[in-house]
């Protein structure tokens, strides 16, 4: 049977994946952020996980305002990166489980989730940077990825509530799977930011410091925070962190925090990063 | 019966709700189309006859060339859109950001650098270091 054995949860901010692809990340500004992620590369090395359940937002990138799906699940062979502007990041393409996706979603839609299946998608740096962060610089990731794109970007995103009793229906989906893989559940975003505006530069380091705290002793209390306070306390683009709370949800109630990680800034945001396993 | 937007108190702040959505719509999908280089290398040859393409408003055409972000914002524009812009300016979201707080570069990044801005004063219109 499959297994959800860890989550892990990270920001995702271009300007990461940028210090990465241009070798800067041994820079003044840039060495605290990834020092902190060098326990996380040692770790994932030892773990192995056969498949990551990748929850991030997509930039207005393979979801223009055509087709905007709250919850979506990448059922593809292979997910290509997307030139956001600037050029595709030079880094492999992401290899899926189709087998693993499909099964998820037919069992998850019977949760009453109703999953927008995904089998042609780009995918940009929500999704790249964190397997960055994660493997380094490989010629191929090593393990396999099943993107999920969760709408953060038109309000209204899910509810917190949504997001985390999804998370539960994901986890039954997962461990209904016949074959035997090591799964991670990785939820990326965050955390406090406002890229837009006179209030851009927003960060809340009080707010950051419980979420983190929570996401691991009281995610059914960070289920309750409703979008405004997310909006007024972490900024406009903080929502985010509702994906987190998608995460925790697949955990087990208890779970062991075996790393953590804060920095500010990188580029406009607050970077946070932790690993929990199930107790 | 209007819909309830208890976000509309927060300072210096919009929300790309569904009004802004309607209102973004072809400045929005203008930007994804900056998504392909021939369509990048096309738009900076000519601005404006680019723009023209689309059916935006004059006032949304006006804001683009000007690169004025919180106008295309106050026009529909979603920073996430409005991203390919600057990127194919090649410009970052930090200059994009640094833009939009009436500060200079240095001054925001360094504010950035010392902690971010505080969230004090900053939740409610109003209140003294609003937005």
């Amino acid at each position: 049977m499959a297994r959800v054995t860890a989550g892990v949860t990270m920001s995702h901010i271009p300007a990461i994946g940028r210090a990465i692809d241009t070798d800067n990340t041994q820079s003044d500004y840039w060495k605290p952020l990834f020092d902190g992620f060098e326990f996380s590369k040692s770790w994932i090395a030892d773990k192995k996980p056969d498949v990551i359940f990748l929850v991030y937002n997509d930039h207005a990138t393979a979801f223009s305002l055509e087709l905007i799906p709250t919850f979506g699940i990448g059922c593809a062979e292979k997910f290509q990166i997307a030139d956001e502007g600037w050029g595709p990041r030079p880094v492999p393409d992401a290899i899926g489980h189709p087998d693993l996706a499909w099964h998820i979603a037919q069992s998850v839609i019977q949760q009453d989730f109703d999953l927008t299946i995904i089998n042609k998608m780009h995918v940009d740096h929500g999704f790249s940077v964190p397997l960055s962060l994660m493997f380094g610089q490989p010629e191929a990731w090593p393990v396999k990825v099943i993107p999920f794109p969760v709408n953060v970007v038109l309000y209204p995103p899910p509810s917190g509530r949504r997001c985390y009793n999804l998370g539960k229906a994901l986890r039954k989906a997962i461990e209904a799977f016949d074959e035997d893989l090591n799964v991670q559940i990785w939820g990326t975003g965050g955390m406090s930011h406002q890229l837009q505006g006179p209030r851009a530069g927003l960060i809340n380091k009080e707010f950051d410091t419980d979420f983190l705290n929570r996401i691991s002793s009281d995610p059914d209390g960070l289920a309750n925070i409703p979008h405004v306070d997310y909006v007024r306390e972490a900024g406009s683009e903080g929502i985010e962190m509702v994906m987190w709370l998608i995460m925790r949800g697949a955990l087990d109630e208890k779970v062991k925090e075996v790393h953590r990680h804060y920095h500010v800034p990188a580029s406009n945001t607050a970077v946070g990063h932790i690993i929990l396993e199930n107790a | 019966m209007a819909l309830e937007k208890p976000y509309a108190d927060v300072p210096g702040t919009t929300i790309f709700d569904a009004d802004e959505a309607r209102m973004g719509y072809h400045l929005n999908q203008f930007c994804m189309s900056l998504m392909k280089a021939e369509n990048r290398d096309a738009f900076h040859a000519d601005e404006r006859g680019y723009l023209d393409k689309y059916p935006m408003s004059e006032e949304q055409k006006q804001a683009v060339l000007a690169r004025d972000y919180n106008k295309m914002i106050s026009l529909g524009g979603n920073i996430y859109f409005l991203a390919k812009i600057f990127a194919s300016d090649g410009l970052s979201f930090q200059w994009a950001a640094a833009s939009m707080t009436g500060m200079s570069q240095e001054e925001y990044a360094q504010m950035m650098l010392h902690g971010g801005r505080s969230p004090e004063g900053n939740r409610y219109k109003g209140e003294q270091k609003n937005g």
